[in-house]
């Protein structure tokens, strides 16, 4: 199901595998370069890991195994975004892998669609919509939804 | 200066209304929780005024009256009741012990105030 | 209402002294002689009473103040505390929580019934004397002419006429008229000096006694006098001790305290020194209240310090400069000691958590109509408080459970050859750094081929299985089990031991059953002292570090590099003659690196099981913060929380008792094969 943003937001745009994502910059508690990942074993692929955020132990969510992208070793760019999410009413620090963060810039509501049934490679299930800047798409997709479905 | 009241009570809710009336109209106020606890308090420091539940464990406010009136660095300072009990020959043992005032319980925090003030001044 | 509030204070000291009621009460019900349940209570009331009506609790205050002058009459021996009236006295102490914490749910109904039922016990005229107290129309209005001049210095000694004009106004209708005729000429006036009298008109309910306690402390040296000036009916007994009045004159009117009528006289007042509660009120004395999120605050600064300490060490671990080491040391002295007296702060005597029970005891008992003794030890023992609060559900249930499966009916006891009464027993004790609680009933033990036959039919366990009885009674912790036959009121309400077990496995806490039958049941809850910080040993499997709970590891072994063509298919090892079965870590976390050359064991053990786990390299010991984990790892087995190691990334906390029931299944899997 798509929803359409009703008014313009503030959105923080980030590279993954090859696309422009945008995601909700009031939910976002800072940008980190990348730190030591301890794997959890058993653990949901998506959710593979915990990090360190200032003390807390905080999931770290590889996005790009959500959306079937293939899982490039990190470089230079890569930078892991620290959001905050409400999981079952339950505030949640998770940290989200992005190859590359680009800017906080404004998404126009009249420039969101409905997300399109074809002619998109990902599950029009976990996104929101998608928006436009410039010549450039952006997806915007819904983050709590990545980790709520399966 | 600023005056400063031993507020006397076992009830935490009534010792913190107390507190919150007096130290924000500038009074030092020092907490005690039974009656014991008060005359420790007494003897290690000075105050201006005593104020004092009645009903509590330990020594009660009565007793509590009654030693402090025997020392002699508290024989002159006003001692006041604050309490539920409004039987009168209560009210005539404390007096008789040396109270200087009784207020009945609920009273207005202005109430409170208005008797601190007349009693050790501003 | 913030945290200083005096009104957010009440709540949580009503509370408090709500549960130093019950706890009376049921003492009392025990020991109706016993002065000091009676004082405990009775000062409770009072206070709740008092404080209450402070702080805009009306309705508690005015509910309770029935009851606390039912207690006072108890003290003063005008009554007895009756089984009936300490149900009474328990029934009005629930609708006082109620009329506190949820004023809009009180149902008034159920006050009134109470106080109706209360009024029977005690005789109905004392009570309706003692409603009389409080309410203000107990009486028709009356007119009095009042009429008082203060002492000449009356003002320097702090007198307030102000105050007491105030106080006859609050009786009832005050006409107030100042008399000036002793005012001197303007040239002899004392500005210092009190020249004004009062006639103050007051129509009131109160009786007169009322109007003269006004005066009680400045009537030494006023001039006083009171008459009644309406034909109203004076019904107050006062008005016939009135001394006569010389109309118009302002007569001296003594007023001994004597007027008083004797029996409204209380008991002499306790004296200071309280028996055997000395100590512990004393302690109290010199005690401050702190909102327990502030102990949590202080635990994480602490538990942060922790770790900024293991950095440090990690830092100049290489470091040759003594000057730095010292300091550091110094720092971890430091550390350690606040950590101490941090943890030591959140400790309470397992008493706050064990005294709830006696009430359900005898709820359930009533309930159930079965005859049980609830006793207890070790009831000083310490915990962390949020541990108690979170084991108040757990043991609810277990005790619960006792009561409704384990004890059976009285007749069946005496069949049985048991005394008719039965028996439960609370205990908690230390063990090293965990504390055991023990729930102990004398019932009729565990049905081992009934709990057998349930986990045959869903398919818990293969039909015939062969399991020790530790391993059968782990099945009723399986989600769903129920053994019950009929679900009853009591136990069946939709949560059973598999919350219990989740609950107790969510503090690190292990659960061991042994059961006899016909001789009763006994589950112990191992708990560790504290959810904050515990201490560990940390090692390493492939590249991954985890940490293992210290208090379940028993030793450090070396795996014998001849063991696989030892025990070519089977993984035990043999530790003293003992066989022990062992897991290799790297297998449960599918680690691919390559292993060690010289691989570890670090044997553990949870209840009566034993098992050793394969690692590549013991790091050492380690001052564990746990840190909990997130939502989106709930379901992630064998790891109950996260640490922060002193280069800054994360280590799991194993789970003890996820991993030893994993090893033994493997073990199962492996003779079943």
């Amino acid at each position: 199901m798509a929803v359409t943003e009703p008014s313009s937001f503030e959105a923080l745009t980030l590279a993954l595998g090859g696309e422009i994502f945008a995601i909700d910059a009031n939910s976002v508690h800072e940008i980190l370069d990348v730190v030591p990942l301890t794997e959890v074993p058993g653990a949901p692929p998506l959710v593979g890991h915990l990090i360190n955020v200032r003390g807390k132990v905080v999931p770290l969510a590889d996005l790009r195994i959500r959306f079937g992208m293939e899982c490039t070793p990190p470089t230079i760019d890569t930078r892991i975004v620290v959001v905050e999410i409400l999981l079952d009413e339950e505030p949640t620090v998770v940290g989200l892998l992005a190859d590359k963060v680009h800017e906080v810039t404004s998404i126009a509501g009249a420039s969101i669609e409905d997300t399109p049934d074809i002619g998109m490679r990902w599950n029009p299930d976990l996104i929101k919509g998608i928006g436009k800047r410039g010549d450039d798409f952006i997806v915007i997709p819904d983050i709590v939804r990545l980790f709520t479905t399966h | 200066m600023a005056k400063s009241i031993l507020a006397v009570d076992d009830s935490a809710s009534m010792r913190q209304m107390v507190k919150l009336t007096l130290s924000t109209a500038g009074y030092q106020v020092v907490e005690a929780t039974d009656g014991r606890d008060a005359l420790t308090k007494a003897k290690s420091g000075s105050f201006n005024m005593v104020l004092t539940d009645l009903n509590m464990p330990q020594m009660d406010g009565l007793s509590l009256i009654r030693e402090l009136r025997t020392l002699p660095a508290y024989r002159g300072v006003p001692i006041v009741f604050l309490t539920t009990e409004s039987d009168a020959a209560k009210k005539a043992e404390a007096k008789a012990a040396g109270a200087t005032a009784w207020i009945v319980k609920p009273f207005q925090q202005d109430q409170l105030l208005g008797v601190v003030r007349k009693i050790v001044g501003a | 209402m913030t945290a200083g509030d005096p009104g957010h204070i009440f709540r949580e000291e009503a509370a408090e002294l709500l549960v130093d009621l019950e706890t009376a009460l049921l003492h009392l019900e025990q020991n109706p002689a016993d002065r000091e349940p009676l004082d405990t209570a009775f000062r409770a009331l009072h206070t709740i009473k008092g404080s209450g009506s402070m702080f805009g609790f009306e309705a508690a205050a005015s509910f309770t103040h029935h009851l606390e002058s039912a207690f006072d009459r108890m003290r003063k021996g005008e009554l007895t505390a009756t089984p009936a009236m300490i149900g009474i006295a328990l029934a009005a102490k629930d609708h006082i929580r109620t009329l506190i914490d949820d004023p809009a749910n009180a149902d008034t109904a159920i006050g009134d019934g109470i106080l109706d039922r209360l009024a029977q016990q005690s005789g109905s005229a004392a009570v309706a004397d003692s409603i009389g107290g409080l309410q203000e129309d107990g009486d028709a209005p009356a007119t009095w002419r009042v009429r008082f001049r203060l002492a000449p210095d009356a003002l320097e000694r702090g007198t307030n006429p102000l105050l007491l004009l105030d106080e006859l106004r609050g009786l009832g209708d005050a006409e107030i008229v100042a008399l000036t005729d002793d005012v001197p000429p303007l040239e002899e006036l004392e500005p210092t000096r009190c020249h004004i009298a009062w006639e103050v008109t007051l129509t009131t309910a109160h009786p007169r006694s009322t109007i003269e306690d006004v005066f009680i402390f400045v009537i030494d040296e006023t001039e006083l006098t009171i008459e009644a000036v309406s034909a109203a009916p004076v019904s107050d007994a006062c008005a016939a001790e009135e001394p006569a009045t010389v109309s118009g004159l302002p007569a001296p009117a003594p007023l001994e305290p004597s007027d008083a009528p004797p029996q409204a006289r209380p008991a002499a007042p306790s004296k200071a020194d309280a028996g055997p509660e000395k100590g512990k009120a004393q302690q109290a004395a010199n005690s401050i209240r702190v909102p327990a999120e502030r102990l949590d605050d202080l635990m994480d600064q602490v538990g942060e310090l922790v770790i900024a300490h293991a950095r440090l060490k990690q830092l100049i671990s290489d470091s040759v400069d003594l000057q730095i080491k010292s300091v550091t040391e110094e720092i971890e002295r430091l550390s350690n000691g606040l950590r101490d007296i941090t943890m030591g702060i959140r400790m309470v005597p397992v008493e706050s958590l064990f005294g709830r029970f006696r009430r359900l005891v005898r709820d359930l008992s009533q309930e159930l109509g079965k005859d049980v003794v609830l006793t207890m030890s070790g009831e000083e023992t310490e915990l962390d408080k949020t541990m108690i609060e979170r084991l108040n559900d757990p043991l609810v249930h277990i005790i619960r459970n006792s009561l409704d499966h384990g004890l059976e009916p009285a007749a069946d006891r005496v069949a049985a050859g048991k005394p008719p009464q039965g028996r439960i027993h609370l205990s908690a004790r230390h063990a090293g750094t965990r504390v055991l609680m023990t729930i102990r009933d004398d019932g009729r033990g565990l049905d081992r081929e009934r709990i057998r036959a349930k986990a045959e039919e869903h398919d818990l366990i293969p039909p015939g299985a062969k399991l020790s009885d530790a391993e059968l009674f782990q099945l009723i912790f399986h989600p769903g089990f129920s053994t019950a036959r009929t679900l009853t009121s009591v136990s069946g309400r939709g949560i059973g031991m598999d919350v219990v077990k989740r609950t107790v496995d969510g503090l690190r806490g292990t659960i061991d059953i042994s059961s006899t039958p016909g001789g009763g049941t006994e589950i112990t809850l191992g708990l560790p002292l504290t959810l904050a910080i515990i201490d560990g040993l940390l090692v390493r499997v492939g590249q991954g570090r985890y940490v293992i709970p210290l208090f379940a590891v028993e030793e450090c072994v070396e795996l014998p590099s001849d063991i696989e063509r030892r025990h070519a298919n089977r993984n035990f090892l043999n530790i003293r003659g003992a066989l022990v079965p062992f897991l290799r870590l790297r297998d449960s976390f599918g680690v691919r690196h390559p292993p060690d050359p010289y691989q570890k064991i670090v044997i553990i053990s949870s209840g009566d099981k034993r098992i050793g786990l394969v690692v590549d390299q013991v790091l050492g010991d380690h001052q564990t913060v746990i840190k909990s984990m997130s939502k989106l790892h709930a379901d992630v087995a064998n790891f109950s929380g996260a640490t922060i190691l002193g280069d800054g990334s994360v280590a799991l906390i194993l789970d003890i008792g996820q991993i030893v029931a994993a090893g033994q299944n493997q073990e199962q899997r492996r003779e079943a094969s």
